[in-house]
């Protein structure tokens, strides 16, 4: 028999033998030891790795779960209740339930509702635009329309809508992890409550500024007229600074205010359709813009 | 002739308005005079609405240590204290006046007497400079008495006089220099002596040979002023970069001109130097060159604060058709006007207006890796990397690569064969590396 | 009256632009492609021709398929891969060969990365090698340059002749001694002004440095890598020659043949592919020449000009993050 053949395998076999000996016990020594119920936890967790629960991932999440052994203060956007409930049914303890959210621009500047007024030429990004200037439209609090939000949002659940320059959030994939919240230069976007059938009523404006200012720029901003604050029966609208606001735990969806609102600042989502009224929205504009200019 | 050591581009110097002498910009019907014209925080307003004020009455007060007073440009009635939109559209608070006439404050002297004897001393004059509301004018607008104040322990040995104007365009610094030459240069004696040093370098880039000569006889007659003509180079007027070039001290990274011994000053800031602490004199107004190759007529006019740019536009004949950006301040380095109602500050060298043509950028393309915007960058950084980092959001990265010293020259972006916006982005991280310093404190 | 434009600083644009380079690369490619037409007669123009249009198409196909957005082939970047690659191969190649060259050279090497700026290697010279380990007796082949233009018989197997390099190769080999090859080697005039058996661009050293100088003229190109490169290559092989002159040939022999003029001056300094600082481009260029003589004098191949740029455009990155520009200041602040 060939020799060389012989010693080839027999060193070869050594080798391999020995490798796995020292092997063996550096693992030993170097042996991390994890409470298992982490792996556990991870494995029921999307995976996403989107950070909407406030940790840098799903594991750190799941590491901080197990080590407080309360499931209070945790939610995992993206899973939602089925997730955290399974979690807890897992590890012994309980979910407290909470009610689904999303992500609700609060800014309706399209192209025809706020006309663009200089033509911006530069990086497309539109925290630089928010340093550099108020933006197209002239409005310093509205939508830039450069998309950091579509390119923070690792759901793909937010597109610009190439007609009002806006974007548009998925009611499907959004999971109101938060993401986009963070990357708006402006904050305009809120994690609101999704709603049943999704309905939702917000006031689609964060201008600040006095009534008349804000029309100047965008013929549907809030002038802060204060008529729904009026018209809310449920105290679930608040005034302050020339805009309001509405609380989406107190309101009950009765759309008082959408009707009152006389620049149709104030939003609705996802409602049938009612029965068009007699419009005298253009006497109430009017009649809001001298007031605020008081 | 001297210049700076790394980087820098030569721009086309189309100074169209250098042989426009200063003209006086009639008085605007309304002027508002915004409360922040300055770097640091705004001024308090001291007059209410419906107040009487003159020429070079105090209206607003500095607030805090980095700030400046700021003065009534123009008499007449306070019509409201409001927001206007300033050069970036965003809101800010202002006085708004209606012009009544032309009273001036009795304090103020009008001669046109050079007054070349000193009698304040040196802690007297920094007080004057404090309360007349000057700030630099070459477009940072820091107050210019703190600059003046040495911190302890630190001392100057020359001071430095930027008169370089290395901005294309802009042509109001030349023009100061021809024709308040002497005034200017008591004013760089003043600052000698509230400084405590015997020596002024004047550095002026050679395209500006007349007003070299010019004060180069004038000086003569003053001991310890010297002028340096410097080699045409984009951007000398820099302070880090025109120490370098005048007299070879490097700032450090971090540091200020005082760390080396010097404290660098304006030509503009000098002359304004001289007419508060000789003529009692506030800063109110400045020459602001208005030019564009469009134009009917290039000027450079005397301008009082608060006018809007549209009267200055007016004044040469009006908005050309085919006008596609209005720019205050330099190509290089102004910001480009939303609108012509945006008045003018203490900071406003100029209105450049560009023609359609050349109001956009060029196509962006994929970075090439040229590496011309590295050997351009005049603090040795690397701005195509910083920029790549900047589109990727990785901020804390980029820390590491020294962002901070960028002096926002836009050489990067000037030269950039593919077009990209490398100052857009690197002004995006220097914000972001900012906030992420000031968090850390 | 339009809409303002609001953007940020600077407000102005200097003249120079990618178009400006990669027409400026292509006019100082000129001169060397003459030259092969001159020698190489109607085979030189139909290969060039057909490698700049196969480049052209092909970055206009990949675009259409993989990229949205507008197609980048009137930047001529392409046009350079393509005269780049054509100088590359030897003139008798069949068309369909250097056809598949250019397909790896913009599809592979250029376009996969996301096209112009992203690639880490030069795609011409990934055209080239793929050709050469794919097709190496076409690849070896080189016709001898025939004076009269438009000749026809480019064919003729009489005419083919191993490249000076190959000859110095081969007859070491068969341990001949240098003196004796030498005989069979054309003079060193000859040489520099392209009369030797190589391939389309590299033959005339002479074109090559006249175009390198055009460049320089127009700050296409620094003279860090060239001279480096060629410095490091000369001073090596005169090092090697001092040693034993009988064994190594003179350091002048290797400055006009084979590619490495060419490499030195078009392919080591494409601005893609080459470190970005002064520093790292004369590391670069100094590692280039070490390579290339190792690889002539001991590697497999006779010649080593595009594997020693392949190799270092491939430490290009490293190169360019160990070697930062010097900062304003920042000496100061160190010491």
């Amino acid at each position: 028999m060939n020799t060389s053949f012989l010693y080839a395998v027999l060193s070869l076999s050594a080798l391999g033998a020995s490798a796995a000996v020292i092997l063996y016990f550096v693992a030993q020594k170097f042996k991390v030891i994890e409470d298992p119920r982490i792996d556990v936890v991870a494995d029921l967790l999307p995976g996403a790795n989107c950070g909407g629960c406030g940790f840098a991932g799903c594991r750190n999440m799941a590491e901080a779960i197990v080590k407080k052994e309360n499931m209070d203060g945790f939610l995992c956007p993206p899973g939602g209740n089925e997730t955290m409930k399974k979690i807890a049914s897992d590890l012994g303890l309980e979910a407290k339930e909470t009610e689904p959210m999303i992500a609700v621009l609060r800014c309706n500047g399209s192209l025809a509702n706020a006309p663009q007024k200089v033509k911006y030429d530069g990086a497309t990004t539109c925290a630089y635009v928010h340093m550099l200037f108020a933006g197209e439209s002239g409005c310093p609090y509205g939508c830039i329309g450069l998309g950091d939000c579509v390119t923070s949002c690792l759901f793909d659940a937010i597109n610009i809508d190439p007609v009002t320059n806006l974007p548009v959030i998925s009611n499907e994939k959004c999971v109101a992890c938060g993401a986009c919240v963070k990357a708006c230069p402006r904050t305009i976007i809120e994690l609101r409550k999704k709603g049943k059938k999704d309905r939702r009523i917000f006031v689609s404006c964060i201008n600040k500024e006095k009534g008349a200012v804000a029309k100047k720029n965008c013929s549907v901003a809030c002038i802060g007229c204060g008529k729904c604050v009026k018209v809310c029966k449920f105290d679930a609208i608040t005034m302050e600074n020339n805009i309001a606001y509405i609380d989406f735990n107190k309101c009950t969806l009765c759309r008082k205010c959408v009707e009152e609102c006389p620049t149709a600042a104030i939003h609705e989502l996802n409602f049938p359709p009612r029965k068009p009224k007699s419009e005298t929205a253009d006497n109430n504009e009017t009649a809001a813009e001298t007031k605020s200019e008081n | 002739m001297k210049t700076f050591k790394i980087g820098g581009v030569h721009p086309e110097e189309n100074k169209l308005s250098s042989h426009n002498p200063i003209e006086i910009l009639p008085l605007p019907k309304v002027a508002s005079i915004p409360l922040s014209q300055h770097l640091g925080a705004p001024a308090l307003p001291l007059v209410e609405k419906g107040a009487k004020v003159k020429v070079g009455q105090l209206i607003a007060k500095a607030q805090g240590f980095i700030s400046a007073n700021i003065h009534a440009s123009v008499s007449g009635t306070v019509a409201k204290i409001d927001d206007i939109t300033d050069t970036s559209g965003y809101r800010r608070k202002a006085i708004i006046i209606n012009v009544e006439g032309d009273e001036w404050d009795e304090s103020i002297d009008r001669s046109n007497e050079l007054k070349k004897d000193i009698t304040l001393d040196a802690k007297q004059i920094i007080e004057k400079i404090n309360s007349m509301g000057v700030v630099g004018l070459g477009g940072a607008t820091f107050p210019t008495y703190v600059k003046m104040m040495i911190p302890e322990g630190k001392k100057a040995d020359v001071l430095i006089i930027n008169g370089v104007e290395c901005e294309p365009y802009l042509t109001s610094d030349h023009r100061l220099m021809l024709e308040k030459g002497e005034e200017m240069i008591v004013g760089v004696t003043i600052l000698m002596k509230a400084l405590n040093v015997n020596k002024a370098i004047i550095g002026i880039e050679s395209n500006k040979m007349d007003a070299i000569q010019h004060l180069a006889d004038i000086v003569k007659k003053y001991k310890g002023v010297e002028i340096e003509p410097l080699k045409v180079r984009y951007p000398q007027g820099g302070e880090k970069q025109l120490i370098k070039a005048l007299i070879n001290r490097e700032v450090p990274s971090g540091k200020l001109p005082i760390d080396v011994g010097c404290v660098v000053q304006n030509v503009g800031t000098a002359f304004a130097v001289y007419e508060a602490v000789q003529k009692n004199k506030p800063l109110f107004e400045r020459v602001v060159t208005i030019t564009g190759k469009n134009l009917k007529k290039t000027a450079n006019f005397m301008v009082r604060m608060g006018t809007p740019v549209n009267d200055l536009i007016e004044a040469v004949g009006g908005l050309p058709e085919n006008t596609g950006k209005i720019i205050n301040g330099g190509p290089m380095m102004g910001k480009a006007l939303n609108s012509t109602e945006t008045p003018i500050v203490k900071g406003s060298s100029g209105i450049v207006i560009m023609p359609e043509i050349n109001a956009c950028r060029i196509e962006t393309l994929n970075c090439i890796r040229c590496a011309k915007c590295v050997s351009v960058c005049p603090m040795g950084l690397e701005p195509f990397f910083i920029a790549a980092l900047s589109e990727l959001l990785k901020f804390p990265e980029i820390e590491n690569e020294s962002v901070m010293d960028c002096i926002e020259c836009g050489s990067c972006a000037y030269i950039c064969p593919s077009g990209r916006p490398l100052l857009d982005n690197i002004r995006l991280a220097k914000n972001k590396v900012g906030q992420i310093i000031r968090n850390r404190k | 009256m339009a809409l303002l434009t609001v953007s940020g600083s600077p407000h102005i644009h200097g003249d120079d632009n990618v178009k400006k380079i990669m027409y400026g690369v292509v006019i100082a490619l000129i001169p060397a492609m003459l030259v092969s037409f001159y020698y190489f007669g109607i085979s030189a123009l139909i290969l060039t021709a057909v490698s700049v249009i196969s480049c052209i198409f092909f970055e206009w196909a990949a675009h259409k398929l993989f990229f949205k957005g507008k197609t980048t082939i009137s930047d001529g970047s392409a046009i350079i891969t393509g005269i780049l690659l054509a100088f590359n191969v030897p003139s008798g190649l069949p068309v369909w060969m250097l056809v598949i060259g250019a397909l790896v050279a913009i599809c592979v090497a250029k376009m996969s990365y996301g096209g112009l700026g992203k690639n880490p290697f030069n795609p011409a010279l990934v055209g080239r090698v793929f050709l050469l380990i794919s097709f190496p007796v076409d690849m070896t082949t080189w016709p001898k340059p025939s004076l009269p233009f438009l000749t026809t018989n480019f064919t003729v197997d009489g005419l083919t002749g191993a490249t000076p390099l190959g000859i110095i190769k081969e007859g070491l080999k068969q341990g001949h001694t240098l003196d004796t090859i030498q005989n069979q080697l054309p003079h060193y005039a000859e040489m520099l002004f392209g009369q030797m058996g190589g391939s389309l661009g590299e033959v005339s050293a002479i074109a090559i440095i006249i175009g390198g100088f055009y460049m320089l003229f127009r700050k296409i190109i620094t003279w860090h890598i060239p001279v480096s490169f060629i410095g490091t290559t000369l001073a090596f092989a005169l090092i090697l020659w001092l040693i034993d002159p009988t064994q190594y040939v003179n350091p002048l022999f290797h400055l006009v043949t084979g590619g490495l003029m060419l490499g030195a001056v078009f392919m080591a300094t494409d601005m893609v592919t080459s470190p970005m600082n002064p520093k790292g481009q004369l590391l670069f260029g100094f590692g280039c020449g070490v390579l290339t003589i190792l690889i002539r004098v001991w590697g497999a191949y006779p010649e080593g000009v595009s594997f020693a740029i392949l190799l270092m455009n491939a430490v290009t990155p490293l190169i360019n993050k160990g070697f930062k520009p010097k900062k304003f200041g920042e000496v100061i602040k160190n010491g």
